[in-house]
């Protein structure tokens, strides 16, 4: 898929390309060496321009069917054989199969005379007669140099040297020569001047002790080609080229989520968990939990049944297993079933370059869907912000390219801070991440407690809310933190805080209890009141009536009174 | 004689010297084809022999183009190649032959003052 959108990008207008099948140079060449042209490949002492050479040779033969010849002047032909045959390839079988021609040249100085004019058709006739031996489409000279150290006439070897390169041109294959590199010059002899087409320079260099070897297109006529120079390593199974910038963003998104292995954190994480194909950083000090987090998430996919490969830059597998097993994750009997592996291993045991290529390498070999190291910050004394940021980029890259998912924990170097703040260190790394986790130390109350908190999940609504983070022999808990008007609380702090709002609460419970019996004792004196003055009442009623009654008998009695006195005085009116 | 040549292309010549010394030398010329400095290199070489050789010598010229895989076997880069097969040491002489004091010295005829 990247190579066909490289191979657009670059496939206008240009002559045919026949690919060099060394990992990774056919994508920053877009498609490989300029086809039936010579190539120079120059570079110093040691930095692979032998391999480079018969890497195209020999994969020539067994990728692309191509019959080649290798003529050598400096090293001898058992030599390479015995060389190549630690890189896996059978030089004696590709012979037999009529495939390869091997020629070894030796020029000694000490051994000739020169006397008047000469030409090199011997050399010519020698190359013509291999190429028709075999039908070679593709030829490598090993270091064409040589004939400068055994010929005194340059004027002679100069012509002689122009007329090979077109003379090759002419025969139509695909060659490689290579050059030793020059003071100033790209070789030492200038060979770049009859090369037109290509040059490709290889470097290696030491940066902080460690070496980096790096290869540049310096030349494509013709071409669009990648101008960066790119890191390249040779490993047991030869060169491989690998784009410091990723060529192309182009691997597909899954939909598909995956658990964390911690209930809550899927919880956390819009209910799923991340997504696959993702990569997770986990960051944080020492002793927060990082290695438990990847632990239990590993296990998680593990118990999915799928494959997972951790690599471990601080601990031997089996002190990681006795560790993890203290919270309840027993990760061996994964080991057993085939579904986890461990790559323990010092990071200062070798470069970062070939860190990666094992990593590479043993991704490749394994296919696991989960790809965990712990950590990425030991990374560091082996190389600085750039190479550790790249080899990650590209770790991250062909992770992604395979729908692997990967889990990188990261120890912050900020140990003592203990406020909630970002890690300026992991800036440059977290960009290529998906999901960043952070753990942090916090001290207060004498005690020091884990906070857990997302900083970013792309593609995912996630929390925002800092959690406790617990671990118990049941594993990997995270807990709600107290936050309150006296702040967030952690660990016993939280606890007490706790404990204490429950007996505020039962307090104030029983406060209300006391109210309600306050209330119904009111009511109840309230209602013996009115009884009271109910009966009063009643009582006066009762004596009001006698009252009026009296009254009214002693009225009638008046007047019957007055009535007998007026009769009796005889009133007339 | 340990190797015979497959054949002699251009012309094998054979002098017999008086001197019984029992010594013969096996001179090879590689050319190329006909070109103007293998010429003017077996021209030259004819001479030095004459001038020089007391003893039997045998020219024998390979014809490179014709004999391809004599390139390989022999070692040839540069053309014209005189190589003394015999007496040992084998010694290599590469160019047109054209200074004749170098070609003594080369022959171990001549010794360097």
């Amino acid at each position: 898929m990247k190579k066909n959108k490289i191979a657009v990008i670059a496939g206008t207008a240009e002559f045919e390309k026949v690919p060099s099948g060394i990992k990774g140079f056919d994508d920053i060449t877009g498609g490989g060496l300029p086809k039936g042209r010579p190539s120079l490949v120059s570079g110093g002492p040691g930095c692979g321009k032998t391999l480079f050479a018969m890497e195209f040779i020999a994969r020539g033969i067994t990728d692309y069917g191509e019959p080649g010849v290798f003529v050598a002047f400096e090293e001898k032909i058992d030599d390479l054989k015995k060389n190549f045959k630690s890189m896996g390839f059978d030089l004696d079988d590709l012979v037999r199969q009529k495939k390869l021609v091997l020629d070894h040249i030796t020029i000694d100085r000490s051994e000739f005379e020169e006397t008047g004019e000469y030409d090199l058709e011997g050399l010519f006739i020698r190359l013509g007669g291999m190429i028709d031996e075999i039908g070679a489409k593709r030829v490598a000279i090993d270091t064409l140099e040589a004939l400068f150290s055994g010929f005194t006439n340059e004027a002679i070897l100069r012509s002689e040297l122009r007329r090979l390169f077109l003379w090759l041109k002419d025969r139509g294959v695909t060659a490689v020569i290579t050059g030793e590199r020059g003071d100033r010059t790209i070789t030492k002899y200038g060979l770049e001047e009859y090369v037109a087409d290509c040059v490709i320079t290889l470097d290696h260099r030491l940066m902080n002790q460690i070496a980096t070897r790096r290869l540049r297109v310096v030349k494509y006529r013709g071409s669009i080609h990648g101008t960066d120079e790119y890191p390249f390593l040779i490993s047991s199974d030869g060169i491989s080229v690998l784009p410091i910038t990723s060529m192309s963003l182009t691997h597909t998104a899954s939909e598909e989520r995956i658990s964390t292995g911690i209930p809550r954190l899927d919880t956390m994480l819009g209910g799923k968990g991340f997504y696959r194909g993702s990569s997770i950083l986990v960051s944080g000090q020492a002793g927060t939990g990082k290695t438990s987090i990847a632990a239990t998430f590993i296990d998680a996919v593990c118990r999915r049944n799928e494959k997972c490969l951790f690599f471990i830059f601080e601990e031997s597998e089996s002190q990681l297993m006795r560790n993890m097993r203290s919270i309840g994750i027993d990760l061996e009997p994964w080991v057993k079933k085939g579904l986890l592996k461990c790559h323990a291993v010092r990071p200062t045991a070798y470069s970062l370059e070939m860190h990666l290529s094992i990593m590479l390498k043993l991704i490749g070999e394994f296919k696991p869907r989960v790809v965990a190291v712990d950590p990425i910050s030991n990374l560091y004394p082996i190389g600085d912000d750039i190479q550790v940021r790249s080899m990650l980029m590209r770790l991250i890259d062909f992770a992604k390219s395979l729908q692997i998912t990967g889990l990188f924990t990261n120890l912050s170097n900020d140990a003592n801070s203990g406020t909630y703040t970002f890690e300026p260190t992991e800036m440059h790394v977290s960009s290529l991440m998906d999901a960043w986790l952070i753990l942090k130390n916090v001290e207060g109350n004498g005690e020091r407690n884990r906070a857990f908190s997302i900083i970013k999940a792309r593609g995912m609504a996630h929390s925002n809310q800092l959690r406790e983070f617990v671990l118990s022999d049941k594993g990997i808990q995270l807990l709600d933190v107290y936050k309150g008007s006296e702040g967030v609380f952690f660990g016993s702090a939280r606890m007490a805080q706790e404990s204490g709002e429950i007996d505020e609460r039962l307090r104030k419970n029983e406060e209300i209890e006391r109210k309600k019996r306050e209330i119904e004792s009111k009511r109840k004196l309230m209602e013996i009141e009115i009884e009271i003055l109910k009966e009063k009442y009643a009582r006066e009623e009762v004596d009001m009536k006698i009252l009026i009654g009296q009254d009214i008998s002693r009225e009638k009695a008046e007047a019957k009174t007055t009535k007998e006195i007026a009769t009796q005085r005889q009133i007339d009116r | 004689m340990p190797t015979k040549p497959k054949t002699n292309q251009k012309e094998k010549k054979k002098e017999k010297n008086e001197e019984p010394e029992g010594e013969t030398w096996i001179l090879r010329l590689y050319v190329a084809g006909q070109t103007p400095n293998s010429l003017i290199a077996f021209e030259n070489l004819k001479k030095i022999c004459e001038d020089h050789l007391e003893c039997k010598y045998t020219i024998e010229v390979i014809d490179l183009t014709k004999h391809p895989q004599l390139a390989k076997d022999h070692q040839i880069i540069a053309v014209p190649t005189l190589i003394r097969k015999l007496p040992v040491p084998v010694k290599k002489i590469i160019g047109n032959l054209s200074n004749t004091e170098r070609v003594l010295v080369g022959l171990d005829l001549l010794k360097v003052t």
